[in-house]
């Protein structure tokens, strides 16, 4: 597995200071294409950590309870389950392989000793329970101590099995396969405030689920022309409202957002909300388009904000202004000058995320081999660089 | 059996092979006597040729990237777009005038220009020749969902090849061949609005499915075809 690993330490006041805390997986450049992390996420708690590889793979990391000796570190990540999710598929009516690279994970907020995730490749989303077993049942009256069957005429007398303990053990099942929903690549998935639907975003269509219903979904955005050479624009994110069950947003290749309302309608081709920023028109070029691709957006936690991720830079928007950002950070934009090398080996079409941490004081950007985490709303810091892969806060 | 592409392979390897798509970059070289004194409309140009190798290149895949595909081809439209108003050449005397101004950009390439132009209306033509299917006539298939199967690679042919008019405008007819043609057939509509079952529910639907003799032809053939790659050896292999 690729390295992925990072942590930080509060200092005093409303100063953050990041250092390095852990690096999980090879460090080198010798790295299997299939151990190539290709997403992560915390679950809400920040105990767990989830990582998708390319391979299909989804490895579970679980925090360590906190030492004592050392208040000021966060325990350590272990590897708490391993499972593999998806695997590669072939689609006879296409002729196409269908890759198990997992795009994205999302965790279930947590109702029992249980967990619950769910996990997406190109086509098929699978809900899986994580759950421990630390006890063992003896003493059936069935079946003796190895495990094989007893003959019912020979028992004489029935007792009650005992549990005794056994080294915990992890166990991770598919719950729900849902599944033949997606013409285009699953790039997003998002869990609703409800805790029973959830969400799936293609290029082209936004589709609701239930948790429980896997053989059907209702689809609530459709942005596919009646003709295709009409095509100029493609969803590439998709998020629930973090409080308000009927919201959603989704982003574009155009640089926009829209958020949705699904009580207007059954099926939300028309926006409730349109945000958008105007070119600026001394830095127009050829690339412009590209570099204003959203390739994420995220909801505050309070629900009062959103942060969108293109190219260079990361905005956080007001859901009550549309017509520009409230903030604009550069993560790099030393690399405005760079953009025709980059449309050239295609790195330019590369893909960036972003996050807030809990108190929605912070936020993450991800870019090649370091982060950017500019404070939101403060004055005079200017962006702070540090060289690690973590792309998730934990609180 | 394994049909994944997702062997386990150093990375090395994986970016050795994306050597074959390196292009010449002279372009990017500002001591390059041709980038330090190239006019804007020499640069449109070179990136426009990058483009059209980039389109070609999604293109051949086996499920392009829709959202790659798309950022290129809005970048092409930018791109002849600013070079339509901006390009003065005179056109060749021994060409015949065109009427759109992209057009004497073409007659006027170089000898490269048009051999790898050649080689990718080849290349566009081979690829036709392996992956069409039989499609259903337009006015026998449902409303709204285009089936003009063989109409995509011919319009990307018509975007490569000498065009009459403004080249990107009719050149992007049916160059986002419409993935959902294999599952939009009548077998499986949606039933209303806002309510689009999975393919799996079509058969419980009322509406009998009519699909194209041809085309019931063809899947016949992918299935029984793949079935007998599939079937195992007999007794006597």
């Amino acid at each position: 597995m690729a390295g992925a690993g990072g942590g930080g330490c509060p200092a005093g006041g409303n100063d953050l200071q990041w250092c390095f805390s852990q690096v999980k997986g090879a460090v080198d450049e010798d790295v299997a294409e299939a151990d190539v992390i290709s997403t992560v996420e915390f679950s809400h708690s920040g105990d767990l950590l989830a990582t998708g590889d390319k391979g299909g793979r989804v490895v579970i990391f679980q925090r360590e309870q906190e030492n004592k000796s050392r208040p000021h570190s966060r325990g350590e990540y272990n590897v708490y389950s391993t499972f593999q999710s998806h695997e590669p598929e072939f689609d006879y009516l296409k002729s196409l392989e269908i890759e198990e690279k997992i795009n994205k994970i999302r965790w279930l907020p947590q109702q029992g000793a249980a967990r619950f995730l769910l996990s997406t490749n190109d086509k098929t989303i699978k809900l899986w329970k994580i759950s421990e077993r630390d006890k063992r049942a003896e003493g059936y009256n069935l079946k003796d101590e190895d495990g094989r069957l007893r003959d019912p005429l020979r028992i004489t007398a029935l007792r009650v099995p005992i549990l005794k303990p056994m080294d915990l053990m992890v166990e991770a099942s598919p719950r729900r396969v849902f599944a033949n929903a997606h013409t285009y690549h699953i790039n997003s998935i998002s869990v609703n405030s409800d805790h029973e639907t959830y969400l799936s975003a293609d290029d082209l269509r936004i589709n609701l689920w239930h948790l429980e219903i896997t053989d059907r979904s209702f689809n609530i955005v459709d942005i596919k022309p009646a003709n295709m050479e009409e095509l100029t624009e493609v969803i590439t994110a998709a998020e629930f409202h973090p409080h308000q069950c009927n919201v959603l947003v989704y982003s574009s290749s155009k640089g926009t957002i829209r958020l949705c309302d699904m009580r207007s309608s059954a099926l939300c081709d028309r926006h409730s909300k349109f945000f958008e920023e105007p070119e600026d028109p001394s830095s127009r070029s050829f690339f412009s388009e590209i570099i204003s691709s959203v390739s994420d957006v995220k909801f505050s936690h309070s629900g009062r904000y959103m942060m969108t991720r293109d190219y260079l830079s990361v905005k956080v928007w007001d859901l009550n202004m549309e017509s520009r950002p409230v903030e604009t950070h550069q993560v790099h934009e030393y690399l405005r000058s760079k953009l025709c090398s980059l449309y050239e080996n295609d790195c330019i079409f590369d893909k960036f995320e972003c996050c807030w941490n809990g108190s929605d004081r912070q936020h993450l950007a991800r870019c090649w081999g370091r982060l950017s985490f500019p404070p939101c709303g403060a004055a005079g810091r200017g962006d702070i660089h540090a060289h690690a892969g973590a792309v998730r806060t934990a609180e | 059996m394994m049909l994944s592409k997702g062997l386990k392979q150093k990375r090395e390897e994986e970016e050795e092979g994306k050597e074959a798509l390196a292009v010449d970059t002279w372009w990017l070289d500002p001591g390059h006597p041709a980038v330090a004194y190239a006019p804007p409309a020499v640069a449109s140009r070179s990136l426009f040729d990058l483009s059209v190798l980039k389109l070609h290149h999604s293109l051949r895949q086996s499920e392009p990237d829709l959202q790659h595909l798309v950022l290129v081809v809005n970048t092409l439209q930018r791109i002849q777009a600013c070079m339509a108003p901006t390009a003065a050449l005179p056109p060749m005397p021994s060409l015949p005038t065109a009427p759109g101004i992209a057009d004497n950009l073409l007659a006027s390439s170089d000898a490269s220009l048009s051999a790898s132009m050649a080689s990718l209306l080849e290349d566009l033509s081979h690829i036709e020749g392996l992956s069409q299917a039989p499609q259903p006539l337009v006015d026998e298939g449902p409303p709204g969902h285009p089936t003009g199967g063989a109409a995509p690679i011919l319009g990307a042919l018509d975007l490569l090849g000498p065009a009459t008019e403004c080249l990107l405008v009719d050149g992007l007819e049916g160059l986002f061949e419409d993935t959902d043609t294999m599952y939009d057939s009548e077998l499986w509509a949606p039933a209303s609005e806002g309510h689009k079952s999975s393919p799996e529910d079509g058969p419980g639907k009322e509406e009998a499915p009519e699909l194209d003799e041809a085309e019931l032809d063809y899947l016949m053939d992918v299935l029984v075809g793949t079935q007998a790659l599939e079937r195992p050896p007999g007794p006597g292999c």
